[in-house]
Order: C-alpha cells, then sequence, then structure tokens
C-alpha cells in the first residue's frame, strides 16, 4: 500500500494517533499473560507482509513527523548525537546498509545509485537529493551516521566490538526510554546496562552479549523491549526529565485511553561489514491506551501483564505511582476470558 | 589508613584495587591528598630501582605539607607538586604525548582525581582496565548533572543541589568515565518543589 | 539462530600456484553478483565435499575488503593434516562449484589504534594482506615484520615491499635472520596495537615479551587457527536428537554431527570463538580437549565440550545436542 504520512506532533499539543492500519500492525510485546525479562532474540528475517518485521528497516505513516521531532530535539541539544573519532567508518558502514535498504525495500520512496564511490541519493517522502563520494565526509552535509539517521525513524547505537565486548561509541539516541547518550558513550556492554534491576543477577546480560559478539555479516537479529509513557513522547530523556516527568501527574482515569501510551521498541542487531561493529536500531513505537483495547486479546492481556508485574520492573519502568489507575482503567476491557498465545491479534 | 571501602554497587561504579609494582620501563604515578600514602605503602614492596624511571605528580589539596617530603625521598625521576589538578592537566598531558607503550600509571586519591586522570590516559590511548587504581581519603563525588551538564565537585550529600543550575538532584551511582563523573538527576522532576532534606552521604 | 553464517555460492575463478607449498584460490559469486565487503582481518569458511565427507575449513581472506568482484584465499598443503587443504590443493579445479560462508572477523583491527604492528609468521601473513589494504586506503599508520622460512617461501613479500617500502620488514629463517621481539615492542608510541598471526609458538613469545615490557593485555591481539586434530575413532550419543554417532579418524567431532544431520553452531571451527561449546550429559572416559576457549575450570568440570578441534577416548560420552 502507498503510506499516507501524517502531520503530528509528539509534544506540546501532542497530536500523535495511530491510524487503524498503524494498530494492526502495531508490534504488541507480550506473547503470553505475564512478562519477565529473557534474551529473547530471533533473526530479523522478513515475515508477515505488512507487519513491522517485513521490512530491514520499517517506515510508517509516523515517518515524517519523527524526522521533524528529531531535527528539533538535534537543534535543542546537539550532544543527542555523537561519534568518537575511530567510529567514522562505522558510520558509513550504517549509512549504506540503510540507504541500500530502503531503496530495496520501498523503491517508490527512495532511490540510490551507485557508481564506484560516487553515489547518488534520493529520498522522495523529505525532498532529499544528495549526490556525495561513499567515504569522504566533506561531501556530505553531516557526517555519515548523523545525516542517515536524521532521515531514519528510530535512535541508533553503533557498538565497537573489541575485548570480547561491545562499547557504545556512537550513538543517534533523540526517542530514548530515560537514558542518555552523552553520559554513556565509550561505555560497555555491562556498563550502560548496569542501571537495569535484577536482570544482572538473572545472567540476561551475559547471554545477550555472548549472543551480540556473534551476531554475523547478512543474518542479523531482532528482540522487543516496552516501557509505559504518559503523553507520545518520543523524547523522554533524562536530560529534559523536567520537562515529562511532572506530566505524569496530569493522569486520570478519565483521560487514561489518550494520554497513557505502551511504548514498544522494535529492537534490530546488524553486523557491520567494514568495521566490524555492531548497529543496534531501537525503533519506538507508541500506542494509546484506547487504541490498544480495540484489539480485545490486547487488552485483556496487557490488563494482565501490568497487575502481575514485579514492583522493581514497574519502578524502573517508571509507572509504579499510576499504576494502580492503569491497571482500574485496563481492568474494565478484561472479561478473565483466556487469550490466544502469540503477540497477533485474533 | 588504608584504602577506602565502598559498598558493592551496580556495574558501572568504578572498582579500585591496591598499588602494585609492576614491569616496565617507565612509571607515572598521579596522586591527590591522601592518595600519596597509596604511593609511600607500594613503595615499601616496590623493587629497587622503580622510582628511578619514575615521575610523580601530586596534588597535596587539604594536606599541604604533610606527604611532600615523603614523596621526595622515594627520589623519583621527576616530581612535580601542583596547586589543583586543574593546573596540572596540561603537564600531563604533555607527559603522556611523548610516552610509549609499556609506560605504567598508577592513580591514587579521591574519585575525581582518578577518574578525570583516567580519562587522559585512555585518550592517549592506554586502555582503561590497563591503569591501577587505589581510593585514599575523602569519598565525596563529583557529579555532573543530566540537565544541564554541568560538573559539582566535592559532592557530600544526597540529594545536593547543581552548582550551575542550582536544580536539586539525586545522587546515582551510575558512572561515566569519559566525564568522570557520576550521574545527578533532578529529585523533584515529577512533583516539583518536594525536595527531600538533603543526608551526608559522603565524606 | 542458525548454525554458522550466512552461505555463498561461488565458482572457483582461478587457482594460482604461489610456492611450493602455498596456492592461491580466487572465489566469484555463481550468479555473477556482488560479494560482501568485509574488515581486514576476517576469514571464510570453505565447504569441501571430500568423498563422503564434508569438510569446512576457515581461511583467511587477503583481498582487498572493499573488492566485490571476488575473494582470495591461500593455503597452505599440509602433508600430515586430515585433508582439508590436500582437497583444496589437488581435487580443487578452475570452474568448480563450492559454498563459503559471509566474512567472519576474529582478528579485527582496533580502529582506535594509533598504530598497528604486525607480526607474522609463515602462512600468517594472509589477514595482513587485508588489514594493510583497509590501513592503506584509510592512511593507517602500520608496520610489518614477516618471518619465513627462506625467500622461496616467504609468499607475497615481494608484492609487500614493493607496494610499501618503508613498512614491511622481512625475516629469512634459512639466514638466521629473527624477529627481535624487545627491540620491535620497545619504544612505540601510546596507542599501538600489536597483531600476531602464526605458530603458537610464536604468539607466546610475543605475549610474554609484550607482558615484561607492560604492554596492556588488550592491545595485544592474536589469532591461531587450529587444524581439527586427527585420532582414534570414538562412538557419542547426541541426546536430544536421539542419534548414536561414529567420529572417524579423520573427521572432528563437529563434522560428525553435522554428518549425522544435527545442526550445531559454528564460526571459526578453530576452538577460538566459543560458538560450538556444547554441554556433556554424561562420559565414562577421558577429554582430548584442544581449544583455546574452555579454561581450566569448564575442562575439569567435564561438562562442556568444543566438537570442533576435540576428541574423546572412552566408553560414553553423551551430548546435549
Amino acid at each position: 500500500m502507498t503510506i499516507q504520512f501524517k502531520d503530528e506532533t509528539f509534544r506540546d499539543d501532542y497530536t500523535f494517533k495511530n491510524s487503524e492500519w498503524a494498530v494492526n500492525r502495531f508490534p504488541f510485546p507480550f506473547h503470553e499473560d505475564s512478562y519477565m525479562y529473557s534474551v529473547n532474540m530471533e533473526p530479523h528475517q522478513s515475515f508477515r507482509p505488512g507487519s513491522v518485521f517485513e521490512h530491514r528497516f520499517d517506515v510508517d505513516e509516523h515517518y515524517l513527523s519523527e524526522m521533524r521531532d528529531r531535527a528539533q530535539v538535534l537543534a535543542e541539544d546537539p550532544l543527542r548525537c555523537q561519534s568518537l573519532p575511530h567510529m567514522t567508518l562505522a558510520g558509513w558502514d550504517l549509512l549504506e546498509l540503510i540507504m541500500v535498504s530502503k531503496s530495496e525495500d520501498y523503491p517508490d520512496l527512495f532511490q540510490l545509485n551507485r557508481d564506484d564511490n560516487n553515489w547518488h541519493w534520493i529520498n522522495k517522502p523529505m525532498g532529499i537529493d544528495q549526490k556525495f563520494t561513499f567515504l569522504d565526509e566533506a561531501t556530505l552535509p553531516y557526517g555519515p551516521m548523523e545525516y542517515i539517521t536524521r532521515q531514519t525513524q528510530g535512535d541508533f547505537a553503533v557498538l565497537d566490538q573489541r575485548d570480547d565486548n561491545l562499547w557504545m561509541d556512537a550513538g543517534m539516541i533523540t526517542t530514548q526510554a530515560d537514558w542518555s547518550l552523552d553520559f554513556d558513550i565509550g561505555m560497555n556492554f555491562f556498563e550502560w546496562h548496569a542501571p537495569v534491576p535484577k536482570a544482572h543477577e538473572l545472567g540476561i546480560f551475559v547471554r545477550a552479549l555472548k549472543f551480540l559478539l556473534n551476531v554475523q555479516q547478512g543474518l542479523p537479529a531482532r528482540r522487543l523491549n516496552w516501557t509505559m509513557t504518559v503523553n507520545p513522547l518520543l523524547d523522554t530523556s533524562p536530560e529534559n526529565y523536567s520537562k515529562w516527568g511532572v506530566q505524569k501527574q496530569e493522569l486520570t482515569l478519565e483521560n487514561m485511553p489518550d494520554k497513557m501510551h505502551l511504548r514498544v521498541e522494535l529492537q534490530t542487531f546488524f553486523r557491520l561489514p567494514r568495521s566490524n561493529a555492531l548497529v543496534f536500531p531501537i525503533r519506538c513505537y507508541l500506542i494509546k491506551l484506547g487504541e490498544v483495547v480495540t484489539v480485545p486479546k490486547w487488552g485483556r492481556r496487557l490488563h494482565r501483564v501490568l497487575r502481575d508485574l514485579p514492583e522493581e520492573l514497574a519502578t524502573y519502568k517508571g509507572f509504579i505511582g499510576n499504576r494502580p489507575k492503569i491497571i482500574e482503567w485496563l481492568s474494565r476491557y478484561d472479561d478473565g476470558a483466556p487469550t490466544s498465545p502469540g503477540i497477533w491479534p485474533d | 589508613m588504608t584504602n577506602s571501602v565502598f559498598e558493592p554497587s551496580i556495574k558501572s561504579r568504578p572498582v579500585y584495587g591496591t598499588l602494585a609494582a609492576r614491569p616496565g620501563k617507565a612509571h607515572l604515578m598521579i596522586a591527590d591528598a591522601e592518595g600519596a600514602e597509596a604511593i609511600l605503602d607500594m613503595a615499601q614492596t616496590a623493587p629497587e630501582g622503580l622510582f628511578t624511571k619514575t615521575q610523580i605528580m601530586f596534588i597535596p589539596k587539604a594536606t599541604g605539607d604533610t606527604y611532600v617530603r615523603q614523596l621526595q625521598a622515594l627520589k623519583p625521576a621527576q616530581f612535580y607538586v601542583g596547586p589543583s589538578y586543574n593546573a596540572s592537566v596540561s603537564r600531563l598531558q604533555r607527559v603522556l604525548k611523548d610516552a610509549h607503550m609499556g609506560l605504567q600509571i598508577y592513580l591514587a586519591g579521591t574519585e575525581g582525581l582518578i577518574g578525570q586522570a583516567m580519562f587522559e590516559a585512555v585518550s592517549a590511548g592506554i586502555p582503561h582496565t590497563a591503569l591501577q587504581t587505589e581510593h585514599r581519603g575523602s569519598t565525596a563525588r563529583r557529579m555532573q548533572c543530566v540537565h544541564c551538564k554541568g560538573i559539582t565537585e566535592d559532592v557530600t550529600t544526597d540529594p545536593f543541589q547543581c552548582a550551575h543550575c542550582g536544580l536539586h538532584l539525586f545522587v546515582r551511582d551510575h558512572y561515566s568515565r569519559r566525564i568522570a563523573a557520576f550521574q545527578g538527576v533532578r529529585i523533584d522532576a515529577e512533583d516539583p518543589g518536594n525536595v527531600p532534606i538533603p543526608v551526608e552521604r559522603f565524606k | 539462530m542458525s548454525a554458522g553464517s550466512a552461505k555463498i555460492p561461488v565458482t572457483v575463478a582461478e587457482i594460482t600456484p604461489v610456492t611450493d607449498l602455498i596456492t592461491r584460490f580466487r572465489f566469484a559469486r555463481r550468479d555473477g553478483g556482488p560479494l560482501p565487503v568485509f574488515s581486514g582481518g576476517a576469514h571464510t569458511v570453505v565447504e569441501m565435499q571430500d568423498g563422503d565427507t564434508l569438510r569446512r575449513n576457515p581461511y583467511s581472506l587477503m583481498g582487498d575488503p572493499a573488492d566485490q568482484s571476488s575473494y582470495s584465499i591461500s593455503v597452505r598443503r599440509d602433508d600430515q593434516g586430515r585433508g582439508g587443504s590436500l582437497f583444496m590443493h589437488s581435487q580443487c579445479r578452475v570452474g568448480m562449484d563450492m559454498v563459503i560462508s559471509n566474512p567472519v572477523n576474529l582478528f579485527a583491527l582496533d580502529l582506535r589504534g594509533r598504530k598497528h604492528l604486525m607480526l607474522a609468521g609463515g602462512i600468517g601473513i594472509t589477514p595482513f594482506l587485508a588489514q594493510i589494504k583497509q590501513l592503506a586506503a584509510s592512511n593507517g599508520r602500520f608496520e610489518l615484520h614477516y618471518a619465513a622460512r627462506s625467500a622461496a617461501h616467504a609468499a607475497y613479500a615481494d608484492d609487500l615491499r614493493a607496494a610499501h617500502p618503508g613498512n614491511v620488514h622481512i625475516y629469512h629463517g634459512d639466514q638466521d635472520q629473527r624477529f627481535d621481539l624487545e627491540h620491535l615492542l620497545d619504544g612505540q608510541p601510546l596507542g599501538t596495537h600489536v597483531y600476531v598471526c602464526g605458530p603458537l609458538r610464536m604468539i607466546g613469545q610475543v605475549r610474554d615479551t609484550a607482558a615484561n615490557l607492560g604492554w596492556p593485555r588488550e592491545a595485544v591481539h592474536s589469532e591461531e587457527f587450529l587444524a581439527p586434530k586427527s585420532g582414534k575413532p570414538f562412538q557419542v550419543k547426541l541426546a536430544v536428537s536421539n542419534k548414536v554417532i561414529e567420529v572417524g579418524e579423520h573427521q572432528s567431532l563437529l563434522e560428525a554431527i553435522e554428518a549425522a544431520g544435527v545442526e550445531a553452531p559454528y564460526l571459526c571451527r578453530g576452538g577460538a570463538c566459543g560458538q560450538c561449546e556444547t554441554d556433556v550429559i554424561g562420559y565414562d572416559g577421558k577429554f582430548l580437549h584442544n581449544d583455546h576457549w574452555l579454561d581450566a575450570d569448564a575442562r575439569a568440570s567435564g561438562k562442556k565440550i568444543m566438537p570442533c578441534v576435540s576428541r574423546f577416548e572412552g566408553k560414553t560420552l553423551v551430548l546435549d545436542r
């Protein structure tokens, strides 16, 4: 289908909402009625045409508005995009991966013509027509990572691989669930995950790292993660916590369906060929609780998951204070009927 | 006085050891205040001749002359006493610029000194895991305000007030080697004005 | 995830003798399309259908990492080996269809390095050929020291010297030329990384000398592919797939598992990467651990084996596979 790009906001008047098309393809993260950490990795292969898993980099109706929001975040705080000096080659790897993937997966929207290192990139939705020399930073308006991620939905952590660890040495992070690239840049896998409760004790990160170190060229992987966000905010950064933290108090049973959002991250992992780095795109999908419950299975399941979630996790995910209200509202959509396995609507 | 003992914490919080002489043709020891004691203790078991290939950079802070003469008595090849870490940075950078692989670095004293000197050494090309550290003296923390990015030195209470933007911040154990600081986050962001009374956590 | 890496169907495009022991093979995609770019130091796993035996041997990619038209490897004939190199030397023909894996890099350059000091012994030169091309394209600073038995055995030495006259140093064993490791490592600028590829003894010497000179462990990189050793045949029970298999004299345990149609993960097939680590459910006998992966505790536990290079002698061995 042709994507109808929407003109909407993720700040101030918060006009973001999902079309019925976007709701039905939403990556609902719970495959059963309860949740605990796991190394829930699977191959990032194309499946379910129309779903967010069909293409290597999903483009949806929120594309243009999300890119506008990113540009605003960067104008206010350029430190959201940083790359340590040895990561430039990985930036070119990422630019190539995204340009090649998007031009193959969405030929009506993106075109890439390559004659040796003379490249011509056309991004029709954003009205960009750029000729440049591959591997020559001077021919692009930004560094290669910043250039391409200003045109691609989702955050991007670019990880250097060395000494049997992954190091977060570059990134474009403007739609994050409360962590700071500026603070975390340069950390290794265990260090940047240090604040996550419980998972270290469960051995989650040791197993996840072992898996990620062995992600191979041509065999990307993916997993889903989630949290809850009041208002459709892409930028829930610690830097701006003063601005969005206070909004948590605005939640009532009446505004719940429009104000409370389930925030899902589609995390993918690609080996980058020239640099041997790993790119970790973190694509944020938002859905209003009012939209969630239009799928009866999701309404029942979300109620049960949030109700039974250990307190530590609800605290870490930042909704412990609002949990009673959220559960009360969701309980209206849970008749106790059994739910079918898997994440998809019945 | 011996090296400081810290509560077990999260994986990003630095862990300090005990200095020990290692093989190497050149040695650089950097300490502030009571950190001098770590060097003096190590010197007791160090192989003969170690200090003839050693440069010591020492920032006495409030200890005044207490340790200067003792360090001098070790007869290091070069001995520098500086009034503050900031004043010594350009010298440190200059020393590292001409250094060679195999240089052994020993950092001792407060977290602020250890962290900032470590940043210079890592920037010069030494992996952070190859640097020896020993914590001595004040456990006051060097904090970065995640909101305004300003650094507040020698924080002893939690919460504390950012010296730059004035927000009241709580002290996290999350630590950045690159910034050489712990992270401070606004404590009343969700409930403006509701700031708990500061408690002294670090001395 | 699936076992191994993504596969590429290729045709042997060219076979070139380099020395009396070393032969170069060039592969192009069967469909004529571009091969993936890679990073210097990467290897590919070449599948060889040797009679009834499917062999999979890793070889360093030695061409320009940015050249997508073909891949080149150099294979040293090992007359005492299990047959992989002999197969390549005696049975591989131009025009033959083969299958290779996507590139995997377990010996990558540390791109933070201010300078890259490369030490090669014999056939260990191959990963450096690709790394040097990568560095030359990005103005990276390097210095290569390459030891071979004699001038006639020093594959690619002339090309290297011609292309990088100031950076390449060749040592001939028959003229009593040896690395002076202490001299080579001493006085290198901060931020230098040293890379060594060659015989195990050489790797050990470099690591020891570097440690004695106070080099950080993280600045010393090495690669040694172990060829699986031959040994007495033995029997293994695969508990998950409920099969009893025989491991032949010149077959690795991993190859025998694969020959039985059981999927098992792997990457390097040389005892280095840890990917094929397999749980032992029960055993009565003695493990012959030949890998670099398991530490002393893991070996002593009797609960792990690396089937790519390790073997077993005794009555019974039951694996979780």
